[in-house]
C-alpha cells in the first residue's frame, strides 16, 4: 500500500508554474521521510504480518514472520525513496515552462489510443470470433485446449457482466452494488423453471430477462430518490436481502445445498450427445465433447455483443442521452425536464436484464447453481472491472474483464512465479487483494479509467475526443 | 418474561459494540459526507490485533490476570488501529477529495476488499478462537419454568467499558479543542479553514478516533464471542452503519442510541421470529430507515444546495 503523500491534484497544470521554486532531488529530506514511511509500515504489519495464528486441534498458537516484515518494510522504503526521486523529477520538469503546454483547454486531438482502436476494435472481435480455432491450432487438440476456451467463456461471461453493469454505473452514474441479485434472479430463473417445467434454454433466456428486468424495476423504484452513496447502500443491502432468501427460502431454492442437474444447453432443440439425434449426429459429423464448449463459447459471445450493440443503440436514443446527461448533473437534467424517474429505471431495468441473460447462461454452463456465486464478492468484482477499465467505455471493460478474470489464471501458469515464491503459489489467492489496491490506485491516480476518453455520442460535424478534465461527474 | 429480561441484556451488548463502529461513520460522514465501507474491516483488523496481542501476553509471557491482560491488548489494539485509520485516509480518501462524487466510496470499497483478503492472506481463512475466558455469570433471578436470567462478566465488562469510553470521546469532542476544530470543521469546512484550523489533520484525527473506537468494539467482539474470522468485518459493519443512519447520520448520541435499537431488534427478532432471517431483518431496516428517513431519529435533514 504506497501512494504519493504529496497531495497531488488531479487536475491538469496550470499556470502556477512561475510560483513554484524548481526543486532538485534533496536527498536528506527524501531518506528521512522515506525512513517515516518504513517506520509507519513497520507499525501497520507488527501484528498481523509479523504473526500468524495458526491452529492444531482446538490450540492457537502464534508462528512469528520477521523475515516477511523486514520484507515488506524494506519493500516500502525502497518504492518510497524511487517515488521521491521520480516526482523530484517530475517537478523540477513542470517547473521549468514547455513551449508546448496550453494555457487553456483547446481543440483535442485524438489520442493514441483512439488511433489504434480504429484498427484495434476489428482486432479485438477477429480474436474474440477465432478464439477456439487460435486456441485449437496452438494447443494442438481438442482436449488440451478445453481449459482455454472455458476461460475464454469464463472472460466472456465477466465482460457481459461489466458491460451489462455499465449501463448503470458507467453511463447513468447510479452506483449499483446488487447487480449480482439480477444475475441470480436470471440464473434461478432458469434453474427453476427448467427443472420443474422443463422448458428449454431457449425459452427461458428471455424469461429470465424479462425477471430480471422486473426485478430490476421493483428494486430500482424505491431509491429513486436517494443521493448517490445512499443509493449504493440500498441496492447493497437488497442484493443481500436476495442471496439471504435464497439460502433460506428452502423449499423453493433447496437453500444453501443449490439446484444441481440443471438441463444443458441445446443446439436449437439438439442435445450435445453422442447417441441418435444428437448434434453431431444430424450434422453427420463424429461426436466430440467440445462441441458444447465451442457452442457455449459462441453463445456468450454473441450474447455480450448483443450487450454491446444495445448499449451503443440506446445511447444515440434519447433515453441514451438522458443517462449521460444524468451521469454528469442530476439537477440540470431536472431542470431542464427530463423524467428522472423513468431514466432511472429505465437504466436500473435494461442493467439488470442483460445481467439477467447472463445469468442464465451462468445457470446452462454450470448445470448447477447455489446462492454461494452470488454474494457481495461477485458484485464487488464485476463493478471492480467497470471502475478499472473506465465507466462509460465499452472497450475499456472488456479490457478490465480480460485482465482481472484472465490475468491470474494466466499468472497461475506462470513457471517462473513459483519459482520465486515457492511451491504453492496460488496468484488466485492474492486476486483480490490486488483487486481491492487497484480499486484504490486507479481512483487515486485515473478516476476515469485506464481509457478514460469519452467518444461524444452528440457531435457537430467531427467527432472530437473529449479529454477527462472537461468531462465532470455526479454533482447533485 | 425471562427470555424477554435475558434477551434485553444480550441486545444492549450487542448494541454497544454496535454503537462504537457506528460512531466511525457518523464522524466520517459528518465531516467529509463519504460513507466510510471500510470501517467493518478495520473493526474486523482491530478484533486480529486483539487476539495476537492476547495470545502473546497470555501464552508467551505468562501474564495470569485477565483483565490486566484484556486492558492491555485494548489500549495496544486502538493505537495499532488507530495508525491502520490515519494510513488508510492518508493513502485512499485524501487524495480523492475535489475528485468526482462516487470516488471515496468506490475507493473505500476498495480499501475494504483489501483489508479483508490481506486478513485472510496473512492470517488464514479459518475462524480463530480465543482461549476460553470469563465465564463467570452473576444469576440475577430465577424464573418459575428453572430458566435463570444471567448477566455475565464479560457483558458487564463490555457495558462498562463502552460507557466509559464514550464518556472520554463525549468529553473530547464538547469540551476540548480539537472537538471544537472537528466540530467547526463539519459546520463549514472553508469557513473552518479560513479561521486557521487545519481541516487535513482535523479529517485525519477524526478517522482516527472512529479507527480507535472500532478497535473498542472489535476487542469487545472477540471477548463476547471468543472468535474471529476474516469476513467478520462486513455483516458488523453494514448493521453498524444501519444503525447510525437510524440514529441520523452525523449525529454522534445518534450512533449510540441507533446502535442499541439494531442490537435489541437483532436479539429479539432472533429470539421471537426466526434467526435465519436476522440478517434479512438487518439488510430490509436499512433499506427502509434509507428510504423512508433518511435523517434518521436525531439527525437533521439534508437541504439540498444548488
Amino acid at each position: 500500500m504506497t501512494a504519493p503523500s504529496t497531495t497531488t491534484t488531479t487536475a491538469p497544470a496550470t499556470t502556477s508554474a512561475d510560483t513554484v521554486v524548481p526543486v532538485r532531488f534533496d536527498f536528506a529530506a527524501a531518506l528521512k521521510d522515506s525512513l517515516k514511511s518504513a517506520a509507519i509500515a513497520f507499525g501497520l504489519s507488527i501484528p498481523i504480518l509479523a504473526f500468524k495464528t495458526d491452529q492444531s486441534g482446538g490450540d492457537i498458537f502464534l508462528t512469528p514472520r520477521w523475515g516477511l516484515v523486514a520484507i515488506f518494510v524494506s519493500i516500502i522504503f525502497g518504492v518510497r525513496l524511487l517515488q521521491h526521486a521520480f516526482m523530484a523529477t517530475k517537478a523540477y520538469r513542470l517547473a521549468t515552462p514547455d513551449p508546448h503546454q496550453a494555457t487553456e483547454a483547446v481543440h483535442a486531438e485524438p489520442n493514441a489510443f483512439q488511433k489504434v482502436s480504429r484498427f484495434g476494435i476489428p482486432f479485438f472481435l477477429g480474436i474474440a470470433i477465432g478464439f477456439p480455432f487460435l486456441i485449437y491450432l496452438i494447443q494442438g487438440g481438442m482436449n488440451e485446449s478445453r481449459y482455454w476456451v472455458d476461460l475464454g467463456i469464463l472472460i466472456l461471461t465477466y465482460v457481459m457482466l461489466g458491460w451489462g453493469l455499465n449501463i448503470v454505473v458507467g453511463l447513468a452514474g447510479l452506483l449499483d452494488l446488487g447487480y449480482v441479485a439480477f444475475y441470480a434472479v436470471g440464473a434461478y430463473s432458469y434453474a427453476l423453471l427448467s427443472t420443474t417445467f422443463g422448458l428449454s434454454f431457449w425459452i427461458c433466456l428471455p424469461v429470465a430477462g424479462i425477471l430480471a428486468a422486473f426485478w430490476g424495476i421493483i428494486l430500482g423504484f424505491p431509491v429513486l430518490r436517494l443521493r448517490g452513496d445512499y443509493l449504493a447502500i440500498v441496492t447493497l443491502a437488497f442484493g443481500e436481502i436476495v442471496r439471504l432468501v435464497l439460502i433460506n427460502w428452502v423449499d423453493l431454492t433447496n437453500g444453501g445445498a443449490g439446484i444441481s442437474s440443471i438441463p444443458r444447453a441445446t443446439f436449437f432443440g439438439l442435445p450435445f450427445t453422442a447417441g441418435e439425434g444428437g448434434f453431431a449426429d444430424f450434422f453427420g459429423i463424429e461426436y466430440h465433447g467440445m462441441q458444447r464448449m465451442i457452442f457455449l463459447y459462441y453463445l456468450i459471445l454473441a450474447l455480450a455483443l448483443l450487450t454491446n450493440f444495445v448499449t451503443m443503440r440506446l445511447r444515440k436514443l434519447p433515453v441514451g442521452r438522458a443517462w449521460e446527461a444524468l451521469r454528469e448533473d442530476e439537477i440540470a437534467c431536472r431542470s431542464l425536464g427530463i423524467n428522472t424517474t423513468n431514466t432511472k429505471l429505465t437504466a436500473f431495468a435494461i442493467g439488470a436484464m442483460f445481467g439477467g441473460f447472463a445469468g442464465s447462461f451462468f445457470a446452462v454452463r454450470q448445470g448447477f447453481v447455489s446462492p454461494e456465486s452470488f454474494n457481495f464478492l461477485e458484485s464487488a468484482i464485476i463493478l471492480a472491472i467497470v471502475v478499472l477499465g473506465g465507466m462509460g467505455s465499452q472497450i475499456g471493460v472488456a479490457i478490465g474483464a480480460v485482465v482481472l478474470v484472465g490475468g491470474p489464471e494466466v499468472l497461475r501458469n506462470l513457471g517462473f512465479l513459483t519459482a520465486i515464491f515457492g511451491a504453492g503459489f496460488d496468484p488466485n489467492e492474492y486476486r483480490l487483494l490486488l483487486f481491492g489496491a487497484g480499486m484504490v490506485a486507479m481512483m487515486v491516480w485515473r478516476p476515469r479509467g485506464l481509457i478514460s476518453e469519452r467518444q461524444p455520442s452528440v457531435f457537430l460535424k467531427e467527432r472530437k475526443a473529449i479529454s477527462s478534465a472537461h468531462v465532470k461527474e455526479g454533482h447533485g | 418474561m425471562e427470555i424477554f429480561v435475558q434477551q434485553l441484556i444480550n441486545g444492549l451488548t450487542l448494541g454497544s459494540i454496535y454503537g462504537l463502529i457506528a460512531i466511525g461513520y457518523t464522524m466520517v460522514f459528518g465531516i467529509i459526507g463519504m460513507v466510510n465501507f471500510a470501517h467493518g474491516d478495520v473493526f474486523m483488523l482491530s478484533a486480529f490485533i486483539a487476539l495476537i496481542f492476547f495470545l502473546i501476553l497470555t501464552t508467551w509471557l505468562g501474564m495470569t490476570s485477565i483483565v490486566l491482560a484484556l486492558l492491555i491488548v485494548l489500549v495496544i489494539a486502538m493505537v495499532l488501529t488507530s495508525l491502520w485509520g490515519w494510513a488508510i485516509e492518508r493513502i485512499a480518501y485524501r487524495p480523492l477529495r475535489g475528485s468526482f462524487r462516487l470516488a471515496p466510496l468506490i475507493s473505500a470499497i476498495g480499501v475494504s476488499i483489501f483489508l479483508s483478503n490481506f486478513v485472510q492472506v496473512a492470517q488464514g481463512a479459518r475462524n480463530k478462537p480465543t482461549p476460553p475466558m470469563m465465564r463467570e455469570v452473576i444469576v440475577l433471578f430465577q424464573g418459575e419454568s428453572g430458566y435463570n436470567v444471567a448477566l455475565s462478566y464479560k457483558q458487564i465488562v463490555i457495558m462498562a467499558s463502552t460507557a466509559v469510553l464514550l464518556a472520554i470521546f463525549w468529553y473530547l469532542v464538547q469540551k476540548t479543542s480539537l472537538g471544537r476544530a472537528q466540530r467547526a470543521c463539519e459546520q463549514d469546512r472553508k469557513m473552518a479553514a479560513l479561521l486557521g484550523i487545519d481541516v487535513d489533520r482535523t479529517i485525519s484525527l477524526t478517522f482516527v478516533i472512529g479507527a480507535a473506537l472500532a478497535a473498542v468494539a472489535g476487542t469487545m467482539y472477540l471477548l463476547y464471542y471468543g472468535v474471529v474470522s476474516f469476513n467478520d468485518g462486513f455483516v458488523p459493519g453494514v448493521k453498524a452503519f444501519t444503525a447510525a443512519v437510524l440514529g441520523g447520520i452525523g449525529s454522534l448520541p445518534g450512533a449510540v442510541l441507533g446502535g442499541l435499537i439494531i442490537g435489541l431488534i437483532e436479539t429479539f427478532w432472533s429470539a421471537y421470529f426466526s434467526i435465519e432471517y436476522k440478517d434479512v431483518a438487518a439488510f430490509s431496516i436499512l433499506a427502509i430507515v434509507l428510504i423512508f428517513m433518511p435523517s434518521g431519529i436525531l439527525g437533521r435533514p439534508e437541504v439540498e444546495k444548488v
